[in-house]
């Protein structure tokens, strides 16, 4: 149990390119921290140094009141899931589940002990004589935690452990983890670049691009007040809807111009009249119009997509293409055209050079 | 869960395998021996081969430094002429022959049928078997008095007299060349094979349907596909086609009237034989340049290969 | 499989198949007739009319007995196995080692060193032999079996590093991640942990050595001077003829019994020197 801290963290490799940069996050003690991000972002990178997997170039990563730069990992008292999950093929299950005790030195009765608990938790003792090779892909996952858990460590490390499972087994998995992690009352940092993932299992979220935290915050704070242009694209299914609007003024309103649309906005954007900015509006914030009003817009629709449970309406508007989430029982059919309104409320601006939060 | 044991991992491990923790210090201890072993046995003798071949070092007495002479000497011996010329032929034509054999193995290997496992591997066994003795084997067969191919073909009517196998220079070179390939050609038939079931079946059938028939899809399909592996073991087998020493020792010595030599058995009768070592090691040398150019002219092909 | 014809598969392959058989075999089945042919009926030249020297209707085991009664036969096959036996480990070890940190490991100048090692495949063994010798002697190892254990695996460590650089490449990464962040060593998580699952490539290292072993003449040749210190093949080349004369039942048979055990040996472990010597290729 212990808090993790990374300041100004850097990797550069030998060929120069530059991982992760100036990354520096403070995680408290049993916090689930989720780090999330296209490939390449640097989230693995940044995992992999507090694991002791890669060196650092600069910074400082501290475990506890410990820093850890120089320490190999057998000395960090950490314990890491892998994507592969890393079983030793030669070994039983049981044997896979005993390895770090053994070479922490615990007494045979421990590890009896140790490993039937963590079995017994993760619900895999019948197969604790099997090899990997006889196990199934939810199975070898499970065993895989069940090697992390029975060390009791400091810190959990995951680097997305759910990307090889199918889609329901994820699903599955992803709420045993949290119940687990409940459970179990550790730090623990996971990798992933499933923002759904990200979104259910994590106190906070971090959220990184091209080597660089954009930013943390705990899941609907991400969801509901992005700080930039990327995390609002990044959060959220349906991804949120962008188009370039000018700002104008007329009187005491302020509107917002696209092709085709013009829509009022809320006053705090006085000082960028006159401008062009990034408008976003996520799909569930917007409703079929009962009238015409100023905080809506027409236009027709191009495909309709019969979820079940919402329907998916594309469409275009603002000259670029759109979606909204509308309840199933909305009569529209492609072609249609219909009127969409909004709250002023939920829509967000992004500064067009610099994507940064308005 | 004392704070002793969590940490007791630090303390339980000794200084030395501390050491090893880093990456570099590891690297050298592991390869340490290897290298401890190849400087040893081939590094400090080839820089000593270099230095005889430059003195006219005999067994017995130390010689004098003697610069190329012992090299200008072998150009002009009529006898290492005549060696060097039959190791390119043996070289060159063994090789061929095993590339040919050795595919048109592999393509019959690669289909499924009844005993296929035994079959493939038995066929291994002349490469197996070391080669002095299969030689003898051989050198029992071309006797000239007691051979069995001049009793199947005179018993065939074909021949009248006996075919002076290993009595007449010429036919010796291409008995030579004959055996081996019976020894080499497994070990293309067998490599080749691997890489013949690397290609995916689908291509083969895309070409019958586009309306190739066995030869076509062979060269168009299954020979470009194979290049690669192909020039590995051409490479292979050349370095040790061109050294080879073992399977003239033992078929011809050398003769008649050393016209059979290659390099390396006359290299071993000059140095051992007549105790000439200086001669001796300038002889081994005239290998070591073709080799390297036969491995360099590899290595840029593959690249190319690799980049098209 | 593609469809063909009944009568094309009779000639293109079967025919060819037995041709090839019967080529690759027949010298083996002719040194077995020889070895178990009299005297009497081996010398029958190959012109004369009741010469059938393809079968012996009074085998008889007279040249195999001399072989192993008469001379040092048994002594020679008792040395060439002592000494694959013990350059093979060594080979391994140092092979398995030195692949393991060319392949797993980062430093400066592994590519030069992989490098290295390969080029030192290239040095014929017939251009050392002779400082090589002069080697052996002075380390007082002349004429005995350590001559050969130690320069045998210069022909064998080259090879053994890179097929199995080519197979550690196979192993993922994160086994030793994991053990490492398991608690183990460097070299703890090498030796528990890869090793064990490298286990295939090493035997395949291992049985190709040792038939590489084997097969190796010239050193022997050189180095050993005296009868029972002789391998089999340099015993049979060398003491197996008297004079100017061939005794070629005994030669057979000694041709034979000397190919046995490397045969036996691979016949148990064929699939391995199969990966063996494609791995070497691929690597």
């Amino acid at each position: 149990m212990a808090d993790v801290s990374i300041r100004e963290l850097n990797k550069k490799y030998d060929n120069g390119f530059h991982a992760v940069k100036d990354v520096s996050l403070e995680i408290r003690d049993k916090e689930f921290l989720v780090l999330v991000g296209p490939s390449g972002c640097g989230k693995t990178t940044t995992l992999r140094m507090v694991a002791g997997l890669e060196e650092i170039t600069s910074g400082e990563i501290r475990i506890g009141d410990e820093v850890v730069n120089d320490l190999p990992p057998m000395d960090r008292n950490i314990a890491m899931v892998f994507q592969n999950y890393a079983l030793y093929p030669h070994k039983t299950v049981f044997d896979n589940m005993a390895f770090g005790l053994q070479m922490r030195g615990y007494a045979k009765a421990d590890i009896l002990k140790r490993v039937r608990e963590a079995a017994e938790i993760l619900g895999i003792e019948p197969l604790l004589e099997r090899k990997p090779r006889q196990l199934s892909g939810g199975q070898r996952q499970r065993v895989a935690v069940g090697r992390a858990i029975v060390r009791h460590p400091e810190v959990f490390l995951f680097d997305e452990p759910l990307s090889n499972l199918d889609a329901k087994l994820r699903v599955q998995m992803r709420v045993e983890l949290k119940r687990l992690h409940e459970q179990l009352e550790t730090t623990a940092i996971y990798v992933t670049h499933d923002q759904v993932e990200a979104m259910t299992l994590g106190d906070r979220v971090v959220v990184m691009k091209d080597g660089r935290v954009q930013q943390i915050g705990e899941p609907l704070e991400l969801y509901g007040r992005p700080a930039n242009r990327f995390v609002a694209g990044f959060i959220g299914s349906p991804a949120m809807n962008f188009v370039e609007v000018a700002i104008s003024r007329t009187g005491d309103t302020l509107w917002a111009e696209a092709h085709g649309l013009r829509l009022k906005v809320p006053p705090h954007l006085l000082e960028r009249a006159g401008q062009r900015v990034t408008m976003g509006v996520r799909p569930e914030a917007l409703r079929i119009a009962n009238g015409a009003d100023d905080f809506g817009f027409a236009t027709a629709v191009d495909v309709v997509e019969p979820l079940g449970n919402e329907i998916l309406l594309n469409f275009r508007a603002g000259g670029v293409p759109m979606v909204a989430r509308v309840d199933p029982g909305v009569r529209v059919k492609a072609h249609e055209n219909i009127r969409f309104s909004l709250d002023p409320e939920r829509l967000h601006f992004f500064d067009a050079k610099t994507e940064a939060a308005i | 869960m004392s704070e002793a044991i969590v940490n007791g991992r630090r303390d339980r491990v000794s200084r030395l395998t501390r050491l090893l923790e880093n990456e570099k210090a590891l690297a050298a201890a592991l390869i340490a021996p290897g290298v401890i072993i190849l400087l040893l046995f081939i590094a400090y003798p080839f820089v000593m081969a270099l230095w005889y071949s430059l003195t006219s070092i005999r067994v017995g007495e130390a010689g004098e430094f003697v610069g190329l002479a012992n090299f200008t000497k072998a150009i002009n011996d009529t006898i290492f002429q005549m060696a060097f010329k039959n190791t390119v032929f043996y070289t060159f034509w063994a090789t061929i022959f095993k590339l040919a054999l050795g595919m048109w193995l592999a393509l019959l290997l690669n289909r499924h049928f009844r005993f296929k496992r035994i079959v493939r591997a038995s066929m291994l066994l002349p490469f197996i078997i070391p080669t002095v003795l299969s030689a003898f084997a051989w050198r029992w067969m071309f006797d000239p008095t007691f051979s069995v191919m001049n009793w199947a073909l005179y018993h065939g009517g074909m021949i009248t007299d006996r075919l002076p196998f290993l009595s007449d220079g010429d036919w010796a070179m291409w008995c030579a060349v004959a055996v081996n390939t019976w020894r080499g050609m497994p070990f293309f038939a067998i490599t080749l094979l691997a890489g013949l079931q690397t290609i995916s079946p689908d291509l083969h059938e895309a070409a019958a349907l586009d309306g190739a028939n066995a030869w076509h899809r062979f060269w168009h399909v299954t020979w470009p596909l194979l290049l690669p592996v192909t020039l590995v073991v051409v490479v292979f087998s050349v370095i040790q086609t061109f050294s080879d020493f073992q399977l003239i020792y033992v078929l011809t010595g050398g003769g008649p009237a050393n016209s059979t030599h290659l390099i390396a058995t006359y290299a071993y009768q000059i140095g051992v034989g007549s105790g000439l070592l200086g001669e001796g090691a300038a002889l081994s040398l005239f290998m070591f340049p073709v080799l390297f150019a036969v491995v360099w002219v590899q290595l840029r092909s593959l690249k190319r290969m690799e980049n098209a | 499989m593609l469809i063909e014809r009944k009568w094309k598969k009779w000639v293109y392959f079967y025919l060819p198949m037995a041709l090839f058989i019967v080529f690759t075999l027949f010298p083996f089945y002719w040194m077995a007739i020889t070895a178990l042919r009299p005297d009497e009926e081996l010398y029958h030249t190959w012109r004369q009319p009741n010469a059938a020297p393809l079968w012996t209707l009074a085998p008889t085991l007279e040249h195999v007995k001399g072989l192993l009664q008469t001379t040092a036969f048994p002594t020679w096959l008792w040395n060439t196995m002592l000494i694959a036996i013990v350059s093979t480990i060594i080979s391994l070890v140092c092979g398995t080692f030195a692949g393991y940190a060319l392949s797993r490991l980062r430093f400066r100048g592994s590519e030069f060193l992989g490098t290295a090692i390969f080029i030192t495949y290239l040095v014929p063994q017939t251009l050392l032999f002779i400082p090589l010798a002069d080697i052996i002697r002075d380390m007082q190892l002349g004429n005995t079996p350590w001559a050969l254990m130690l320069t045998y695996p210069t022909i064998l460590i080259p090879f053994c590093t890179w097929l199995l650089m080519g197979y550690f490449k196979t192993i993922p990464r994160e086994l030793e991640e994991c053990a490492r962040i398991d608690g183990a060593t460097r070299f703890g998580a090498m030796v528990r942990i890869i090793f064990p699952v490298a286990v295939p490539g090493i035997l395949s290292a291992g049985i190709f050595a040792f038939t590489l072993s084997w097969n190796e003449f010239i050193y022997a040749l050189v180095f050993m001077a005296s009868a029972d210190q002789k391998t089999v093949p340099v015993g049979v080349v060398s003491e197996l003829i008297r004079g100017d004369i061939f005794f070629w039942g005994q030669l057979m048979a000694g041709a034979l019994l000397g190919s046995v055990p490397v045969a036996l040996v691979y016949s148990f472990f064929v699939e391995y020197y199969v990966t063996g010597l494609t791995g070497s290729v691929k690597g």
